[in-house]
């Protein structure tokens, strides 16, 4: 009797192979493409496949981080030095006419401050560096939604997601042309799920901040979710208190945003653990998603990553 | 591509939503634990209009739901992508393709990396048209393995007669596409019988179960398959002068010692290392992505094709007959040129002439001019400089093309290359002492060809015989290859089909060729309707030798005239095929002259000679 057994490690060896194809592809066919940085545990698998990809040569493209304002502040501290341990070209993209006009999670409502903070922000950064292809970390398991999305994501001029315009994909083929005004929205990860991303952080051991371990960290409870209080601009309510909890978060973004879930997982080998036992979608965690549905494919014919 | 292992099979999922393929892959997913559970919790409490199933279980239908304007015409218009985690490890990754009729490009984008095709039939309602066209586009694309999977076996009280019936039926089509491995398995995938578990309600059926066949699944060894192929699609230079040849590997494998031949330019090489990240490599297989050395400097750049040295070598070629799935709503243009991109190349192409279309609900060619959405059709391609392929049959990744157009940059077509028509290189054209030049110092001037388009009737070969009378009277050697009077010898065995036509006007052209080098000024009075017929006449002189003369006559001026009676017969019904009737007539769109056929036929004529003597 033949063992049929597959062992993990060929299935991440296949996906990686698959990655590192789309990501060589990109770097020739593109004149000048971008990788979107954004801290998190896709992100980080995102940017250790692009160092193999070229090596032993340099990353051929920059890094961008559309940043918010309102991260976690140890995702910036380990930004800037991932940054400056691998010799990044990293490029920060801002909304800062909306930051000057005082736009927060808590005075604009989630969806707008979102469409300001991230959509508008990735736009004007893209565009205002001239990129015609930006790398992105989604994957197809995060939600129904993106099971019909490709791997080379193509963007009308001003960044509009058609769904008609998308082009059939064959074999390891893509059609990386771009008539006037075209972009491409690229995603290596796309067959990938979020375990297997963490059994990849495991194995090829990534660094990631240690906001994904459980320890205990100042939250409070709103709505049934907890949300950490990150910094003193965080309005607590009249006689809310923050208290200590042992948890994790399973995404990281905006902090008044990120719901946190309690845990002792304070390892890797833990916290795969409680997600196999767990099994619930990732995105059950953002608060930014739970409008609906189909709020995701909204977003994204907004120009929404 | 399938590896013995096959750590990640790719599996194609084909049959309409009434057939219960939604059901079907619903289930797979939730009973092996690859859908999370809030989404499980989704499909307890939702519930479609019309639905049956009580709230409180799984609808597993509403799993494989999409995107919001689906959901609202309650059908499914494009490929989806899931993953499945077998219990033996193995990573599925489902290509889901929508049933509905017009989407045959939506089942060809699935079934391009297919290993194995699911195709659902539903027991109660039999094979029907789908059925086939579902199986000829996967065998078309490539899928080595098909699963005839019977479904709603409970709606015919498991009848053991009825499936066979149903299975012969569709076997005898698989057979006829030349799929080599075809297995049935009986289901109800509404009531999890054989989808995920063996059905105790059919003990006739003996076979696994949908899931046991998939785990145990093993490729069918191909000793046809090509050797190395290895598409080069990023130079790597870093410091120490390295320099490296990054991709993937897309058939056979690699060590370091090997040789390898550059096959656009036929250089070989030794490679020298196999390089990652991480360490080097002792070898390496198909499906690993990696960057070569080699033991010396060779002209290697992205696009390229290394491959292993030997009898099974691609060779360059600029003409393959090829296989196409039309994807855009716009139909193909002949003789239109795109971009040919396969794998990391990209050439300017044409296509010559569509030699037949496939129904591919019956399996019928029929002959066909365009091809349009949805459509599949055999064609020749010509590119603008010879690039190495290989047959599709042989690997998928060296076998496959897109169609790009070159303005609106959308994809038109998927292609499939069939022929590599290399005979052009097995002769080498020998070279003779007395040349061109001899000839033209002999006859006092230089031949070329005047080549005079237009519809019936519009006065081609009246200007033609004044013009060569002119000609002859100053001295200058003359021939006129007349339409109609080549068809009566050289060309008697053709018709009027786009594609006889396209033959004709290669023959008229290349008898042209032949007549002008000898020194003659050869006028020819042909219909050529087609511009990528005349382009590619074009393409055998060199600039200035051809001359396109485009005879401008209103099709009502033809038609009056009508000195052979062919505008009275095709109105009569009895000439289908009449250029400017039956068919239509692409007027040239930048002619080195227009003529009026209406005008004065010497002025015409002086008008002419002027041309032809450059003056």
């Amino acid at each position: 009797m033949t063992d049929l057994t597959v062992p993990y490690v060929a299935v991440l060896d296949e996906l990686e192979a698959e990655a590192i194809h789309i990501y060589r592809e990109t770097a020739a066919a593109f004149r000048n493409p971008v990788l979107l940085y954004s801290i998190g545990k896709d992100s980080s698998v995102l940017l250790h496949l692009a160092l193999k990809a070229f090596a032993p040569a340099a990353l051929p493209f920059p890094v961008m981080h559309v940043d918010t304002t309102w991260k976690f502040r140890e995702m910036i501290e380990f930004r800037d030095l991932r940054a400056q341990q691998l010799g990044l070209d990293l490029r920060i993209a801002k909304n800062e006419v909306a930051m000057a006009e005082g736009v927060t999670p808590f005075t604009h409502g989630t969806h707008e401050y979102t469409r300001l903070m991230k959509t508008v922000a990735l736009r004007e950064g893209i565009d205002k560096y001239g990129f015609d292809a930006a790398i992105g970390g989604a994957r197809r398991d995060e939600e129904r939604s993106r099971a019909k999305e490709r791997i080379f994501s193509l963007r009308e001029p001003g960044h509009r997601w058609d769904p008609r315009k998308q082009r059939p994909e064959f074999w390891r083929t893509a059609n990386t042309t771009l008539s006037e005004g075209q972009s491409m929205r690229v995603f290596p990860l796309s067959n990938w799920t979020e375990l297997d991303v963490w059994r990849y952080i495991q194995r090829e051991d990534i660094p990631i901040p240690s906001l994904y371990y459980a320890k205990p960290r100042p939250v409070v409870e709103r709505d049934g979710v907890l949300i950490m209080v990150d910094d003193e601009r965080f309005p607590l309510r009249p006689g809310e208190q923050a208290q200590m909890r042992s948890v994790r978060f399973r995404t990281l973004g905006c902090y008044p945003l990120s719901g946190a879930v309690e845990s002792t997982a304070d390892n890797i080998a833990d916290l795969i653990a409680e997600m196999e036992s767990s099994n619930v979608s990732e995105r059950a965690g953002r608060l930014i998603d739970g409008e609906g549905g189909s709020s995701m494919e909204s977003k994204k014919a907004e120009g929404y990553f | 591509m399938a590896t013995a292992l096959t750590p990640v099979l790719h599996l194609v999922t084909c049959g309409s939503v009434d057939d219960g393929k939604s059901t079907l892959i619903g289930r797979l997913l939730a009973e092996t634990g690859s859908v999370p559970s809030d989404q499980l919790e989704y499909a307890r409490q939702t519930r479609r209009g019309g639905s049956t199933i009580p709230v409180g279980e799984i609808d597993f239908s509403l799993l494989t739901d999409g995107l919001e304007a689906e959901r609202e015409q309650g059908i499914t218009i494009d490929v989806a992508y899931r993953h499945m985690n077998l219990p033996n490890g193995r990573r599925v990754l489902i290509a889901d393709a929508p049933g509905h009729e017009q989407y045959t490009r939506n089942m060809a984008v699935a079934a391009s990396n297919g290993d194995v095709a699911v195709l659902l039939v539903d027991a109660a309602r039999g094979v029907r048209k789908q059925t086939h066209r579902h199986l000829t586009v996967c065998a078309l694309m490539g899928v080595k393995t098909v699963v005839i999977a019977v479904n709603k076996m409970d709606l015919i009280d498991y009848d053991f007669g009825t499936f066979e019936q149903l299975v012969q039926e569709i076997e005898a089509t698989a057979s006829r596409l030349g799929v080599p491995q075809v297995v049935a398995i009986p289901l109800s995938a509404f009531a999890g019988e054989n989808v995920t578990a063996a059905a105790t309600t059919m003990p006739w059926y003996t076979g696994p179960h949908l899931l046991e066949f998939l785990s145990a699944w093993v490729p069918i060894a191909d000793t046809t398959a090509a050797p190395f192929r290895f598409p080069v699609q990023f130079v790597v230079r870093a410091e120490g002068n390295f320099r490296g040849y990054a991709g993937t590997v897309v058939a056979g494998e690699i060590s370091p010692g090997d040789e390898i031949t550059v096959a656009d330019s036929g250089r070989t090489a030794i490679v020298d290392r196999i390089v990652t990240h991480e360490k080097d490599l002792p070898k390496a297989v198909a499906g690993q992505a990696v960057t070569l050395t080699l033991d010396h400097e060779v002209d290697v750049t992205r696009g390229d094709l290394l491959a292993a040295s030997g009898p099974n070598l691609a060779q360059p070629a600029d003409r393959f007959g090829a296989d196409l799935v039309w994807l855009s709503e716009e139909p193909l243009a002949h003789g239109r040129s795109y971009l040919l991109v396969s794998g990391s190349r990209s050439v300017p192409a044409t296509v010559t002439s569509v030699r037949y279309q496939l129904d591919v609900e019956s399996g019928f060619e029929h002959a066909a001019r365009l091809l349009n959405m949805n459509d599949v059709g055999r064609v020749e391609i010509a590119t603008d400089k010879p690039i190495p392929m290989d047959p599709y049959a042989l690997c998928r990744d060296t076998g496959g093309f897109l169609l790009v157009d070159r303005v609106s940059a959308d994809t038109v077509a998927a292609g499939l290359v069939r022929h590599v028509m290399r005979r052009a290189f097995n002769v080498v054209p020998h070279t003779y002492d007395v040349d061109r030049a001899a000839r033209v110092r002999l006859m006092g001037h230089v031949g070329k060809v005047v080549w005079l388009t237009g519809l019936p009737g519009s006065g081609k070969s009246t200007i033609a015989d004044a013009a060569v009378a002119s000609l002859h009277a100053m001295g200058v050697h003359t021939y006129v290859l007349d339409g109609d009077n080549v068809r009566t010898g050289l060309n008697k065995d053709l018709g009027f089909t786009p594609e006889d036509r396209a033959e004709n006007v290669r023959r008229v052209a290349e008898v042209g060729k032949l007549m002008s080098d000898a020194g003659l000024v050869v006028l020819v009075a042909l219909v050529s309707p087609y511009r990528g017929d005349r382009a590619a006449a074009r393409e055998l002189f060199a600039p200035g030798d051809f001359l396109e003369v485009y005879v401008d006559t209103p099709v009502e001026v033809c038609a009056e005239r009508d000195p052979k009676g062919l505008y009275a017969k095709a109105a009569a019904g009895n000439l289908p095929n009449m250029t400017g009737r039956g068919q239509v007539y692409e007027v040239p769109e930048h002619p080195d002259l227009i003529l009026h056929g209406t005008g004065d036929l010497d002025a015409t004529v002086e008008q002419l000679a002027r041309v032809i003597l450059g003056e």
